[in-house]
């Protein structure tokens, strides 16, 4: 009989690694792995708010990422030099979260649990708020997939054929910051990226379109995160960092195997 | 008609202006090519006319569901990204097998759906990519730098494909170029473009305009006569002159 707790830890981490192996392909394609970094550091502010004005941490979470993507889109639109202001935002947002954090007295802010997450701690509640945040993510990248792979090509075949790369890739770091909201609770913003950029990687070695290498992410996502649960459970290690090193035995093996011709 | 018109176009980056007091327009059939030295706005020309960059001032209009067939400079596939050539002709349309083959066939570059696009070489690219873009039937056919990476022989192929391709499709081919020689000899009216038009007609014309020889200096005569486009027959527009500005 499986542990209530295991159960929803469970479909918590195959909710997440769906959407995250869909949008691990888009993070691995654009180089945006530190974009990524960057929202999850972030988030760490948008917990410590959410607990300054008694609200939930997701909601916190999504406001500071959500403004974070947007003003780095903005930035990025006027031609500035991304990777050094995101740096910036991205260590900044992180100090800022953990002073905030320690000014407020009386509340028990577990680090721990922000950087690594806590997929076992998981309510009910907490699990259908993912699994339904998770639907709506791969509804998003699935609708616009095509428009997506047009954007990431090039621009100007983009507009040629009526897609604007500008607006797909805003909808894209949305999504990006929606997910991170979403993931923070279970896997912890320092584990997040390697969620959605390891089994992307992995995938791409075995994969010949980018179809494929959405579906074989989502697989060995769900399969690294199925296995790390039962190994953290028998061997009670912490479940993120068990499921990542699923996750990079997984690369590693696809790295051994052969292009498919 | 004119399929795309630019009236006094002006383009600017961070208030620095890169194009301005541009008047472009492209009819269908033609070949026109635009020439400049780097900086001088090319690139940023196409992406008006696709829609990717506003203007500051002008107009840009198209005709009615004009239709293009984009042929970029290079495309973000890289180690990361797999993709088919098969895959990648069905952007944005879903052709059949057949017509993805005759496409592959007419751009040179036959039995090669199953390719990795990641492994194939510069002109093999510029083959396929040129193959997408008429999968659409287009009206205008645009190509952004479609030589770099080839040389001479195979980029003067390549501009006859392009030329066979004008007949057989009837479509409008605007190229940017800084490949001069070879590209201009190919074209039935040549841009040349630095910040503004400086110069503008047929190649015979612009090749020997003052304008175009203070942009690229002399000695490009010669290396015309490569290539003589063979101008026996006549087309539509007539743009024997040559339009001259000032120059700073």
């Amino acid at each position: 009989m499986i542990d209530d707790f295991m159960l929803r830890a469970g479909l918590a981490g195959l909710s997440l690694a769906s959407a995250a192996g869909v949008l691990g392909c888009f993070v691995v394609w654009r180089r945006m792995a530190y974009f990524g970094d960057a929202l999850a550091h972030s988030s760490i502010l948008g917990v410590a708010i959410a607990l300054g004005f008694g609200a939930s941490m997701l909601s916190g979470v999504l406001l500071v990422a959500i403004s974070l993507a947007v003003m780095l889109y903005w930035l990025s639109q006027k031609g500035l030099g991304v990777d050094t202001l995101l740096g910036v935002l991205s260590h900044g947002a992180l100090a800022i979260g953990l002073l905030v954090a320690s000014l407020q007295t009386g509340i028990i802010f577990s680090l721990e649990v922000v950087l690594f997450g806590d997929i076992l701690a998981l309510s009910w509640a907490d699990v259908a708020l993912t699994a339904a945040g998770c639907v709506a993510v791969l509804a998003v990248l699935l609708v616009r997939w095509d428009k997506f792979i047009a954007a990431v090509l090039n621009p100007e075949l983009a507009a040629s054929i009526g897609v604007s790369a500008s607006r797909e890739m805003l909808v894209v770091m949305l999504v990006l910051a929606v997910f991170i909201a979403l993931a923070i609770k279970a896997v912890g913003a320092l584990m997040v990226s390697a969620f959605l950029i390891i089994p992307a990687a992995s995938a791409r070695q075995i994969s010949k379109t980018p179809e494929q290498m959405a579906v074989f992410a989502v697989v060995i996502g769900a399969f690294s995160c199925v296995l790390g649960l039962i190994l953290a459970y028998y061997y009670d290690t912490m479940v993120a960092p068990t499921i990542i090193v699923c996750a990079i035995g997984c690369f590693v093996i696809s790295r051994l195997l052969p292009r498919p011709a | 008609m004119a399929l795309i018109e630019l009236k006094n176009a002006r383009v600017s980056y961070d208030q620095k202006i890169v194009l301005d007091k541009v008047n472009f327009s492209v009819s269908r059939g033609e070949i026109v090519t635009i020439v400049g030295p780097n900086g001088s706005g090319k690139s940023t020309l196409l992406k008006v006319m696709t829609g990717v960059k506003e203007l500051d001032a002008g107009s840009l209009s198209t005709a009615p569901k004009v239709r293009l067939g984009y042929v970029p400079q290079k495309i973000a596939i890289d180690d990361a990204f797999p993709m088919t050539v098969r895959r990648f002709l069905k952007i944005p349309f879903s052709p059949n097998r057949k017509v993805m083959e005759e496409a592959l066939v007419t751009v040179g570059f036959p039995n090669s759906l199953d390719r990795q696009i990641g492994e194939l070489s510069g002109g093999q690219l510029q083959r396929v990519m040129l193959a997408r873009a008429i999968i659409g039937s287009p009206d205008v056919l645009m190509l952004d730098e479609p030589t770099q990476g080839l040389d001479q022989s195979g980029a003067a192929d390549f501009y006859q494909m392009i030329e066979t391709l004008r007949e057989e499709m009837g479509c409008a081919v605007v190229m940017v170029s800084h490949d001069l020689h070879v590209v201009m000899s190919a074209s039935d009216r040549v841009i040349c473009l630095n910040g503004h038009i400086c110069c503008e007609g047929t190649p015979a014309v612009v090749s020997t305009a003052p304008e175009y020889r203070a942009l690229f200096g002399r000695g490009t005569k010669g290396a015309l006569a490569l290539y003589q486009h063979d101008h026996d027959h006549t087309h539509e527009h007539g743009h024997e002159h040559s339009e001259l500005c000032d120059h700073e």
